[in-house]
């Protein structure tokens, strides 16, 4: 995508960094980040959105997926409206990660059209969610999960991440160790078991150019 | 050792930067995008508290700075309007303490009335503003206004935004040996032994005609110093930070004689701007009242076309004006919502065709369960005229209700109640209802009460309060009337039937709105065939908040009793 290109070939200076406004010029020869930048090595933002309705653990999910992603080593931002959410209403929340060095992520809203993942946790919110998607992303939708499949529904976000994490370069462990860091202890059990049942049934690994 | 490196929200950066600087009290008023600053900072160990209102909340953190503490107040922009009162008189005054004044603004209005943009605060009230681009910098300049506050002894405000509010980025905060602690809770000989003595300052603090004047020439005079602090050294970056190829630092000088493009830009626009325009010249301001015009003069002489990217009103750009620097504004339409990368592109690109409409997605409704349902259906089957106010409440207004007729600003169902019914034909005057809940009714619906025992209408008037005893717009927080501080621990409980029979309304009833026997409906009409003035209770716990309520009680009563236990065993020795 042209803008994340743009931005990863600039000499940008961090705003965000733990030295405050340390300038940094990226090589030229930048490293890729396994796997899902391979095929570009100057686009190495994934945008991820995340989308469903109030009550169902959109925000949750979209910060289990940011402390994975975290401890994974990728610099992370993540951002949505809350407020109105716990009403019922329509919600997305973004999270975008990319490499800290080389592709610091700047702004916390993946721009319309330019989601290389748009997962949906509720079926009624795949159409609406839809035009986030870039052009040959990669949708998930909770079809993948066939009825019945979860015992507790509530886990459904938990669940739609494992599928999620087979699409991304986050170790397991870093989605354990999130799931944990995000769930009151007596939830964990059931939780890993929902991750476990997504991630059987995830799209598997390497989005393709066009999904990047 | 590793940095410690957190993914915080901005709110939660504010409140960690409040704990490591040694912030003594953090008091506010719950408002989205600011309410979780001050439940995370309870949530630390600070001592935090939930104000009545906004304008108490800074009464207070001006009282607590007066005497010497470091103190943080935190409110949403509308709740800058209700405390404004009190900022533009103590900024003519010296504080002692750093007293930092976070405005929370809600660009696009994600659960607010208006997006009214508070960056005209720190013009009006003459208040140093700072604005952080992301979570390090809330972190960063919340430290940085308590240290400028009380260099200059003057409240700063701390500007965030929703997306720097809600937003999560990578913060490092100080290493320990660089923090501070409050000083009641040092552990330090020499902290602990500093006892706080009140100290006189009669001109600096007593604002009468004849120490105001002094004062505010004090203020202008501060303001001017810390525009010549800013020059030399205030928070702003320049990327790219050199020129790599042009000695001259005109880096994306074009040979082919395009003109060269600099971008100004505050808040998170700076990195909505960084992502649509790479590699073109920014500046981005941290302290952006008062400005730094020589630093953006040498800026703008870099380039042939200067753009300011500032989301809300045009203030920046016109500033810029104002001082003879030719900038460049962004096209009207981009005034009103949040600007995002794909709107700043426009912008860059001059492009002001019509954007693409937004998915439409569900709209948010009463919660099933919800203790306002059966109020709204009462009055929409009555054919009420009402006026309502802020909260969850307003909800009402969509269908299947679609009984609300106003709503305008916190408190004001029954000032617009009543001069409803003044204005309105008697047949129609008795259809008039207020709606007002439980925490709007602490925070601005006192003194709309005291007007309608005043200035009764000649048919009367009926205020109903739902009482769902929590603030649940915002999250479920406590209120005077919760009996509960904000962390939930028990406090005195205000009692509003009370205060109102103590006010002179000539009927007041509580009802349980739970209760299956209750007709709503045959109580609202029979204090509308009055023609006096009325206030009905509906109280019924927010269906959310119940179970936690229950909690709270629980752990209430368990303490309680452990008290009179050891009461017991003190009598008997």
């Amino acid at each position: 995508m042209r803008s994340l290109q743009g931005i990863a070939g600039s000499a940008l200076e961090r705003c965000d960094g733990p030295a405050g406004d340390s300038a940094f010029v990226p090589s030229p020869f930048l490293p890729t980040i396994p796997s899902i930048a391979s095929q570009s090595p100057l686009s190495m933002i994934t945008n991820t959105v995340i989308a469903g309705l109030g009550g169902q653990g959109v925000v949750k999910a979209s910060d289990i997926l940011a402390d994975a992603a975290l401890a994974a080593g990728f610099d992370v931002k993540k951002s949505e409206l809350h407020g109105m959410s716990q009403r019922g209403g329509s919600v997305t929340s973004d999270v975008r990660f990319g490499d800290p060095i080389h592709s610091p992520v700047l702004s916390p809203m993946v721009p319309a059209g330019e989601a290389h993942v748009l997962l949906v946790l509720e079926p009624t919110q795949v159409e609406v969610a839809r035009p986030l998607l870039h052009a040959g992303g990669l949708l998930i939708a909770p079809d993948i999960l066939e009825d019945g499949a979860l015992k507790n529904r509530k886990s459904l976000n938990v669940a739609m991440l494992g599928a999620l994490s087979t699409a991304l370069e986050i170790g397991e462990a870093h989605w354990q160790q999130a799931i944990q860091a995000n769930l009151a202890e007596k939830l964990h059990a059931i939780n890993a078991q929902a991750f476990a049942i997504g991630r059987a049934r995830g799209p598997g690994p390497g989005l393709s150019q066009g999904q990047r | 050792m590793n940095q410690e490196r957190l993914l915080l929200t901005g709110d939660d950066a504010v409140a960690l930067a409040a704990l490591h600087a040694g912030v003594e009290l953090g008091t506010g008023y719950p408002g989205t995008p600011s309410t979780e600053i001050l439940e995370t900072f309870d949530r630390l160990g600070g001592r935090a508290q939930w104000a009545p209102n906004e304008k108490v909340a800074l009464e207070v953190g001006i009282g607590s700075a007066f005497a010497g503490a470091r103190t943080l107040v935190t409110m949403k922009h509308v709740g800058l309007n209700v405390a404004a009162d009190a900022l533009f008189t103590a900024t003519y005054t010296d504080v002692d303490g750093g007293l930092v004044i976070v405005s929370a603004d809600d660009p696009g209005m994600a659960s607010s009335q208006n997006e009214q943009d508070n960056r005209h605060f720190a013009r009006a009230a003459g208040a140093p503003m700072l604005e952080p681009v992301d979570s390090q910098q809330a972190y960063d300049y919340t430290w940085l206004a308590l240290e400028l506050g009380e260099r200059w002894r003057i409240p700063v405000i701390l500007r965030l935004t929703t997306r720097i509010c809600h937003a999560k980025t990578v913060v490092c905060p100080r290493p320990p040996g660089q923090r501070r602690v409050p000083r009641a809770a040092s552990s330090r000989p020499d902290d602990a032994q500093i006892e706080r003595r009140f100290r006189r300052d009669i001109p600096g603090r007593v604002m009468i005609p004849a120490f105001a004047k002094p004062a505010h020439h004090r203020l202008r005079e501060k303001l001017a110093a810390i525009s010549d602090w800013n020059e030399a050294e205030g928070p702003m970056t320049v990327h790219p930070a050199a020129s790599t190829n042009d000695p001259n630092g005109r880096s994306d000088a074009d040979p082919d004689g395009t003109p060269r493009l600099g971008i100004i830009a505050t808040g998170v626009a700076a990195m909505h701007a960084h992502e649509a325009a790479p590699g073109v010249r920014q500046l981005n301001i941290g302290l952006t009242y008062p400005l730094p015009l020589t630093r953006i003069r040498a800026f703008a002489a870099e380039v042939d076309r200067l753009l300011v990217i500032e989301e809300g009103d045009p203030v920046l750009v016109e500033d810029l004006r104002a001082a003879g620097i030719p900038a460049e504004g962004k096209p009207e339409r981009f005034r009103f919502g949040e600007l995002d990368v794909a709107r700043v592109r426009r912008i860059v690109a001059g492009d002001d065709t019509a954007e693409p409409a937004p998915a439409k997605g569900k709209p948010p409704e009463l919660c099933q369960g919800c203790s306002h349902r059966g109020v709204f259906e009462a009055l929409r089957d009555l054919d009420c005229i009402v006026a309502g106010d802020i909260g969850c409440y307003t909800l009402g207004v969509l269908p299947p209700f679609s009984a609300m007729d106003t709503c305008v600003c916190m408190g004001a169902s029954v000032g617009v109640g009543l001069g409803l019914r003044h204005a309105l034909p008697d047949d129609e005057a008795r259809r008039v209802v207020s709606v007002i809940g439980d925490s709007t009714f602490v925070h601005s619906g006192l003194t709309g009460l005291a007007e309608m025992v005043y200035n009764p209408p000649k048919t009367g008037h009926l205020v109903l309060i739902l009482d769902n005893e929590t603030t649940a717009m915002t999250g479920q927080q406590e209120h005077p009337g919760t009996g509960r501080l904000l962390n939930h621990t028990p406090t005195a409980r205000m009692s509003f039937e009370a205060v109102a029979r103590a006010m002179g309304v000539q009927n007041v009833e509580v009802v349980d709105a739970a209760d299956k026997h209750l007709s709503l409906k045959e109580r609202i009409s029979a204090l509308l065939a009055r023609d006096e003035t009325s206030l009905l209770v509906a109280r019924q716990p927010c269906v959310l908040a119940a179970p936690k309520i229950r909690l709270y009680e629980k752990a209430a009563a368990e303490a309680r009793t452990q008290t009179s236990t050891a009461c017991a065993a003190v009598t008997d020795q």
